[in-house]
């Protein structure tokens, strides 16, 4: 050790910079304070952030289930193949006998009907917003200004509360001071098809959008039309997102209240077949509401709200199965 | 250069993209039944004078054009461009492929036009993937999705799909530049076998490939503005060992670009 205190007087720069790392190197934590206390708080921020999270998490769930569990437990003691196939009771009588066989009738032709009328025209509306307008968007002129007025007005009627489309529905079919239409299954689907329009036209458009450029490329460039490239291939392209749009819009449809209220009526008679558009009806929705608020029925409520709640969670499994498959077909899996 | 037939021909042919003009002055004759390649450096207009003669450049908004662009003598500004596209095929740089089965690509283009009898698709579709040497790899699934086929195979079925509405020109467009160089060797012995039917017009990168793919080249510069003009033009022998420019022999070797 005799040699320690030369050394140490002859040391240069790069060798004191050296002995400086090796000592950080070899140091223990109270040599870098602010660095350990730095990280334990991260840690704990970090532990505090994603408990907070699970527990929204977990809180969600929860609350989705009781909600659906609820109904369901509740419904399922009065469900039963009678409740589901016979007609319910008219008035106060609905407490003591009856079952709700109509209203699954009058909701199906209601969705028909919706569907039939809103899906043809919301997609053709997304082709032509996404294939034949864009081009001219930017541009000046008549169709440039239409084609952003549309667009704007999309986005609005997809956030127009559902009682505004059931009054204006009400007022333009229903009432006779317009087309007199009363409370009947067409007065109801024309009103449900404006509803659900938006709902069709913004993902039949997102996901147009989303098919390669390269396809349509190719079709033009085979000598196709636009219209041509646009239905072989463009639409088949983007039927996953289509259909996941339209079959929304069927959830949307069954689930609704507030229009149906004030334009299919209320009566516990179904139209005859689906043809018979001139008659009133009731929803699975509106059954509901009939239910718990003018009779004592509120068991047959619960029974209603449990198949109507299961009808949704089938629609949704209908979804991912439906686009699951046309996807892996798309991709040649 | 000139030729005695001529498939097609551009005169003075200028081309803008807004206030950019992307082609300038583009005078050249491309004969019939033989294999031009169109050469240069990036952003020198190669592309976008490909897809002039499809006019496919039409569908990117605020294109203009001036001077005259002929096949067989006739304007394609003056035909309808989906006419145009039944005589001018195109083949894309990365294989384009529709999420449909190897059939179904492949008998696209006849259908769009009309044929429907089943026994004269199934026809065209095999004689298409005969030409596009595809046939043998796939006659027994096509059905198959084309997708769910390798990318030098999906490359052949695009050609097989331009090949069945009958053209007369096949424009290709880095044909090859997305294929490993087993797939690009086979696609290049393809378009030799197509050059006896077809007059294609070829749009590349690779030198190599020009030169041995090629029966004419012509080399594409960008002015000091970045507007593409042809430098030279002739038979791809004398590009590649005697080229009347400078500037193609300082491209050709590697100097710049």
């Amino acid at each position: 050790m005799s040699n320690r205190g030369p050394v140490s007087k002859s040391m240069t720069r790069e060798d004191a910079t050296f002995a400086r790392l090796v000592q950080l190197a070899v140091s223990t934590e109270d040599e870098t304070p602010r660095e350990k206390v730095n990280l334990a708080r991260r840690r704990l921020i970090q532990k505090a952030a994603f408990g907070l999270l699970w527990l929204s998490g977990i809180a969600a769930v929860v609350i989705l289930l009781s909600v659906v569990g609820y109904v369901v437990v509740q419904g399922i003691q009065v469900l039963n193949l009678e409740f589901l196939t016979t007609p319910p009771a008219g008035g106060l009588a609905a407490s003591d006998v009856g079952g709700m066989s109509t209203t699954i009738i009058s909701t199906v032709y209601l969705v028909f009907w919706t569907i039939v009328i809103a899906a043809p025209l919301g997609v053709m509306a997304a082709i032509y917003l996404v294939e034949y307008a864009e081009e001219v968007e930017g541009g000046t002129g008549l169709i440039p200004a239409i084609v952003s007025v549309v667009r704007f007005a999309v986005e609005i009627l997809a956030g127009v509360p559902s009682i505004i489309y059931g009054l204006f529905g009400y007022a333009l079919f229903v009432s006779a001071v317009a087309l007199g239409w009363s409370f009947s299954l067409r007065s109801a689907a024309v009103t449900g098809a404006f509803l659900v329009l938006p709902v069709i036209i913004r993902a039949s458009e997102e996901a147009i959008k989303a098919v390669p450029r390269s396809y349509r490329q190719a079709s033009l460039a085979l000598g196709a039309t636009k219209w041509q490239t646009a239905w072989k291939v463009v639409l088949p392209a983007a039927a996953p997102g289509i259909i996941t749009g339209i079959v929304l819009s069927v959830g949307r449809v069954v689930s609704e209240t507030a229009v149906f209220f004030v334009t299919f009526g209320g009566t516990v008679r179904a139209p005859d077949t689906v043809f018979d558009l001139t008659s009133p009806g009731r929803s699975m929705a509106l059954h509901v509401y009939y239910l718990a608020m003018e009779t004592r029925a509120f068991d047959k409520a619960m029974g209603t709200g449990a198949v109507l709640i299961l009808t949704i969670i089938l629609i949704n499994l209908l979804i991912n199965v439906v686009t699951r498959r046309l996807t892996a077909k798309l991709k040649g899996r | 250069m000139e030729f005695e037939d001529v498939k097609l021909e551009t005169k003075s042919y200028n081309m803008y993209y807004g206030d950019f003009q992307a082609l300038r002055d583009v005078d050249i004759q491309i004969p019939r039944n033989a294999i031009t390649a169109i050469i240069g450096p990036s952003g020198c207009g190669k592309s976008t004078f490909l897809r002039t003669f499809n006019r496919m450049n039409d569908l990117i908004s605020g294109t203009r054009v001036d001077g005259g662009v002929y096949i067989d003598d006739n304007d394609v500004f003056e035909m309808d461009p989906v006419e145009l596209r039944y005589c001018v095929g195109m083949v894309f740089q990365r294989p384009n492929p529709f999420p449909k089965s190897i059939f179904d690509n492949v008998a696209y283009g006849p259908r769009a036009h009309g044929m429907r009898d089943r026994a004269d698709l199934a026809e065209i579709v095999e004689r298409s993937l005969r030409e596009a040497v595809l046939w043998d790899e796939v006659k027994d699934d096509l059905n198959k999705s084309g997708l769910a086929l390798s990318g030098g195979q999906q490359q052949r079925l695009c050609i097989a799909r331009a090949l069945a509405v009958d053209p007369d020109v096949i424009l290709m467009d880095e044909p090859a530049s997305a294929l490993d160089p087993i797939a690009t060797l086979k696609i290049e012995e393809l378009i030799q076998q197509l050059k006896k039917e077809y007059t294609i017009v070829i749009v590349t990168h690779n030198m190599q490939q020009a030169a041995r793919a090629s029966d004419y080249t012509a080399f594409f510069m960008m002015a000091e503005d970045r507007a593409g003009y042809l430098v030279e033009h002739g038979p791809t022998d004398q590009i590649f060992t005697n080229p009347h420019e400078e500037t193609t022999e300082r491209y050709i070797t590697g100097r710049f670009g």
